[in-house]
């Protein structure tokens, strides 16, 4: 599989990476070594075979259900939220106006 | 008896903590030393992002005043070291080396240096990095290249000091700092390590937790020390790992007493040696070095016994699926939204937003990576690229624990060339990648690996082997690592000509 | 009951209904932070530094919203999947800190279900089964709001993490009331398990209608999808507009086009949000920040064990062992909060009067659906904010069931019970509303009541036997209504003969 112009515009619309035609254009035969060489992985016969899960077999740990249990990844800390909002106003995070 | 600053310099974390803990020197001269090699030492290495020498004098000064209360020391008193600037550090900016964290400071510690902090470490600065960990070579951090203290013999070119832990191997292998944190997601740790002839050790994933640190592929990334030698970083990876309930994948046992334990006598022990790791077109003194690193493990004692990982050649196409494919949905949060940079054009919408503030923040390795990570991912990709991908990662992980049903450990080189000079790859990404084909299945098998300085090649440059061991046998790591350590004598160090 | 059925200016239509439904798992604490979910908190206080995505914050589960998914599917008699995991949900909005939501597309918690609606409650053979999909666990996403500033929304992030689980139906409903039913259950269920709150007007559940129309018989039209419909009452118009709208569009030659669709309850319409219909293109992938959640057998039964007797359930007992009335059945049982307050009733009313729950389930039952209901109609309250607890209830069924006071006496004490909130001995005894069983009295009133009228005695005799009900009225009357109607009657008859 190969990408084109269109596709690199399309990819970079997805991610939000604001790109120049000039910038497309260099992209692409970029792209296209990068995914012409990860591509030799379909040589692989991988039938039967999981995808990898969990990279060292551990379990999901679940945490109880208390507010604030540890305090660094409780609430109450809006001012820590805040504290590098480019436009932190009122107590919201302020952006370019949304019409919905 | 009083030591000069360059004799204080020259002390690892085990020299310093010892002679603080005997007052044969103060905790706060040995942060005063460093700070100033530090200083002296940053216009040319550029290995700092922000340097913080009183933070560095304020946990020394905090050491000493506990020395003299006849309180018990950490694991770490008095060491001052430097760290990436991937990790959180309260109330002083961690920018991951990017534009768009360029301002940020995180009202937060991550766990791993608070860890530090809290076994009696101090801060020299925040160390340049690759931007967001992306690269082989530290060039692409927005905030400069760091320059490697090596030269190769007879040359003033300037060469990478490895990626992307390169700010970190810079400022160990010239002497600006004791030790310095890492991370490592494809031999991050390793390769600048083996390019600066020190030692760096990456423990098994989810042995350091990943809270507070910068992400960028979350099923790889992993902490870990680089230090001038083996029970430097046995010392400081015990202050560092542990169990952090925060981090859902963090393991969930107790830390071993790995310097305590470190034991050179590979007596009954087998090295596995991969034969796919024997390349075409092998660098001959890497070849060489590696020869010689079986013969010194014989010699340690242990059994020689060639295996196969039949799948190495897929570890790295393998990586650049699901790195990138992580990182395109780990770095979406970076928007302008709630921290870091903004580029709001004018008149433009929050969607314009979000493209403006990306472009304009993120360097182009990181761009490049989220594009393929996004196209991965994309409808219709999904199966051919990540799901293949996260199967062949399933083999070369299984091809692992296949060869320790036999062996102990393996050994193999960190990278396959020595240290290259700074813009002879930049131009050609794929290149760049290759680098790394050593370093990348152990990362992809989540599996503790290190790399020891073992020899210079023909132009005088260090040359490292790495070491992999079993999930949570860090031991068995470092121990063979020591007894490469113990007969390699490697004690080349870089001219200073900064 | 006759099938739903659009008509078209070219033929009948047959509508296909299914919802999306996210209900808001209560829970003290977020999905995979620590911060609190309590409703209408101050902005961005209820956030942590993980719910901000600030740089290297990790998500970790809670244990509650696990097993709230798992007690609602076992309580939908659905398959619970012993192995699930986390996604990422790949998008960028300004209520999605993270750049994408953490939900479960591959492998959802819980799999396929069925609830069983009844469509008319007067009729209980009125009855249609709705299958259900899957659950799945999910962050909700933060509130953006408009009005505050000329040329900026603003983000509170307070929401932002809550857990919610998404129930997906299959296409299975074909009216507004189907629906509107299978909403109503599917709310009434949630809130007997005790997983969600079920407040619709707090946002904790709301429903994407998802519409498409075809002639009967055909295969699926296309549909569309209206977002976050948050009444009963709105799915139902919502299916009812959306249908006439695409019966129309279509029978004007164009086409429904796939799209995401919102509800203007003012105008009563749905429009388009082109606005959010950028391509799709989520890039789902497991979440490499959590790991897969296996399920032991210990957990499952205690989820198991911790469920209440569900609706339907209860429903058959109260018909089957209690012998009330289907209608009764079901009105006490479609609210858990009315059931509740039934059967702590019931409860006192048996053990006041020293008899099996059965033998007075249906005076209990009548009494609360027919007085109290219609006494608190009256007053514009709830059955939650009544001023007579179910204790005082059973009290006063048993002076009732003892004959201490007559059933006309008892409304009287009720009324009085509901103004003062005073206990109905207190009251009865105050009024002096205790009804004579004191036979002797009794005899003595009707001899002065027979022998004051002595010509209808005659008349009686004579054959006018409606007069008896005169002589009763009569007696009642002589002794301030507290005779004991049924001791009078018999009285009466004998004397009579």
């Amino acid at each position: 599989m190969s990408v084109d112009t269109a596709t690199v515009a399309r990819i970079a619309a997805l991610a939000r990476i604001k790109v120049t035609d000039e910038e497309i254009a260099a992209m692409v035969p970029e792209l296209n070594g990068i995914l012409a060489w990860v591509e030799q992985l379909g040589e692989v016969n991988v039938e039967g075979i999981a995808p990898m899960t969990a990279v060292i077999p551990n379990q999901q740990r679940l945490r109880d259900d208390v507010i604030g249990a540890d305090p660094l990844t409780g609430g109450d800390v809006r001012e820590k939220v805040l504290s590098n909002a480019p436009a932190g106003e009122h107590g919201f995070f302020g952006v370019p106006k949304v019409i919905e | 008896m009083p030591k000069t600053a360059s004799e204080l310099t020259d002390l690892g974390v085990a020299a310093i903590r010892e002679g603080v803990a005997k007052g044969e020197f103060t905790a706060v001269e040995v942060a005063g030393a460093f700070n100033a090699a530090v200083a002296a030492a940053q216009p040319a290495l550029n290995a700092f992002i922000t340097l913080t020498p009183e933070k560095a004098l304020e946990a020394a000064a905090a050491v000493d005043a506990d020395r003299a209360a006849g309180k018990p020391l950490g694991k770490m008193a008095g060491v001052p070291i430097g760290m990436k600037d991937l990790f959180a550090t309260t109330g002083t900016k961690t920018t991951a080396a990017s534009n768009i964290l360029g301002n940020f400071v995180p009202p937060y510690e991550s766990t791993v240096s608070q860890k530090l902090w809290d076994a009696g470490a101090g801060m020299l600065g925040k160390l340049n990095l690759d931007q967001f960990a992306m690269g082989s070579s530290n060039e692409t951090s927005a905030f400069g290249n760091v320059i490697s203290p090596w030269r190769r013999e007879g040359s003033e070119a300037q060469l990478a000091p490895g990626g992307s832990s390169g700010g970190s191997s810079a400022a160990v292998s010239a002497r600006i700092a004791p030790a310095a944190t890492g991370t490592d997601t494809g031999g991050s740790i390793r390769q600048p390590a083996a390019f600066t002839g020190i030692s760096g050790i990456k423990p098994t994933y989810g042995r350091c937790s990943r809270w507070g640190i910068v992400a960028f592929a979350s099923s790889l990334d992993q902490a870990g020390p680089m230090a001038r030698d083996v029970r430097d970083c046995a010392i400081m990876l015990e202050a560092m790992a542990g169990f952090d309930p925060k981090d859902s994948t963090s393991l969930d046992k107790p830390v071993p007493d790995w310097e305590a334990n470190l034991n050179a006598d590979l007596r009954g022990k087998k090295v596995g040696i991969p034969r796919e790791y024997r390349m075409d077109g092998m660098d001959a003194d890497v070849a060489r070095v590696w020869d010689e690193g079986i013969a010194w493990l014989k010699d340690a004692g242990a059994e020689i016994v060639d295996i196969n990982l039949a799948h190495t050649k897929y570890a790295l196409p393998a990586y650049y699926i699901i790195a990138p494919a992580e990182a395109s949905s780990n770095l979406a949060r970076y928007d302008g939204v709630r921290y870091g940079l903004r580029d709001l054009p004018q008149g433009a919408g929050l969607q314009d937003m979000y493209a403006a503030t990306r472009a304009a923040g993120f360097g182009p390795e990181v761009k490049r990576r989220i594009m393929i990570g996004t196209y991965v991912l994309s409808a219709g990709f999904y199966d051919a690229y990540y799901t293949q991908a996260q199967k062949v990662r399933t083999l070369i992980s299984r091809d692992f624990m296949d060869a320790f049903q036999t062996v102990d450990v393996i050994l193999a080189p960190t990278a396959p060339t020595a240290a290259f000079g700074l813009g002879e790859m930049v131009s050609d990404p794929l290149a760049m990648y290759l680098n790394d084909v050593f370093a990348v299945p152990a990362s992809l098998a989540g599996l503790p690996a290190m790399s020891v300085p073992a020899g210079l090649d023909r132009q005088g440059l260090p040359l490292g082997l790495q070491l992999i061991g079993r999930p949570f046998d860090e031991q068995g790591v470092l121990d063979a690592g020591l007894a490469i350590e113990a007969r390699a004598g490697f004690t080349a160090r870089p001219a200073k000509w900064w | 009951m006759s099938d739903y059925r659009i008509q078209g200016a070219t033929g009948e239509w047959e509508v296909v209904i299914g919802l999306e439904v996210h209900a808001q798992i209560s829970t003290q604490a977020k999905l995979f932070s620590g911060a609190a979910t309590a409703f209408g908190a101050e902005p961005n206080t209820q956030v942590s530094l993980v719910d901000a995505a600030m740089p290297g914050m990790l998500p970790v589960p809670n244990r509650e919203c696990i097993r709230q998914a798992v007690r609602t599917g076992l309580a939908i008699n659905a398959q619970i999947n012993k192995w699930s995991r986390f996604d990422r949900k790949n998008y960028f909005y300004a209520d999605l800190p993270q750049g994408y939501q953490i939900s479960q597309l591959y492998h959802p918690i819980v799999g396929e279900g069925a609830i069983e609606v009844q469509l008319d409650d007067k009729n209980p053979e009125s009855t249609k089964t709705i299958g259900i999909e899957r659950i799945h666990i999910e962050q909700d996403a933060g509130k953006l709001m408009h009005d505050q500033h000329p040329t900026m929304s603003y983000v509170d992030l307070n929401r932002s993490g809550v857990a919610l689980m998404e129930i997906v139906s299959r296409p299975d409903m074909r009216s507004p009331a189907e629906a509107g039913a299978y909403l109503a259950k599917l709310r009434t269920i949630l809130r007997y398990v005790g997983s969600c709150d079920g407040n619709m007007d707090q946002g904790s559940m709301r429903a994407d209608v998802n519409v498409s129309v075809r002639r009967p018989g055909e295969p699926f039209g296309t549909r569309t999808e209206t977002k976050n419909v948050n009444s009963v009452r709105f799915v139902m118009a919502v299916v009812e507009q959306e249908a006439k709208r695409q019966v129309a569009l279509i029978e004007d030659g164009g086409k429904v086009v796939q799209e995401t669709r919102l509800y203007d309850p003012d105008r009563n319409e749905t429009r388009s949000m082109r606005s959010k219909e950028d391509a799709h293109d989520y890039r789902y992938f497991p979440d490499p920040d959590l790991l897969p959640v296996e399920l032991d057998d210990a957990f499952l039964e205690e989820c198991r064990a911790s469920l209440p007797e569900l609706p339907d359930a209860k429903r058959h007992r109260y018909e089957t062992v209690l012998g009330l009335s289907a209608y009764n059945a079901g009105v006490l049982t479609a609210e858990v909060e009315t059931s509740r307050w039934f059967e702590a009733l019931l409860a006192a009313s048996a053990t006041q009067q020293g008899k099996p729950e059965s033998e007075v389930a249906k005076q209990a039952a009548n009494w609360l659906t027919s007085e109290l209901f219609g006494a608190l109609n009256k007053l514009g309250k709830g059955l939650l904010e009544s001023p007579v607890s179910p204790d005082a209830g059973g009290e006063l069924l048993a002076l009732v069931g003892k004959g201490t006071i007559s059933g006309s006496a008892a409304k009287q004490v009720l009324e009085k019970m509901l103004e003062t909130g005073d206990a109905p001995s207190v009251i009865v005894e105050r009024e002096g509303l205790t009804q004579t069983s004191d036979t002797g009295a009794i005899e003595a009133a009707v001899d002065a009541v027979l022998a004051a009228n002595a010509d209808k005695v005659a008349q009686y005799k004579g054959g006018k036997e409606a007069l008896f009900g005169f002589f009763v009225g009569q007696t009642m009357k002589a002794m301030q209504g507290k005779g004991n109607p049924q001791l009078v009657n018999e009285v009466l008859k004998a004397k009579l003969g």
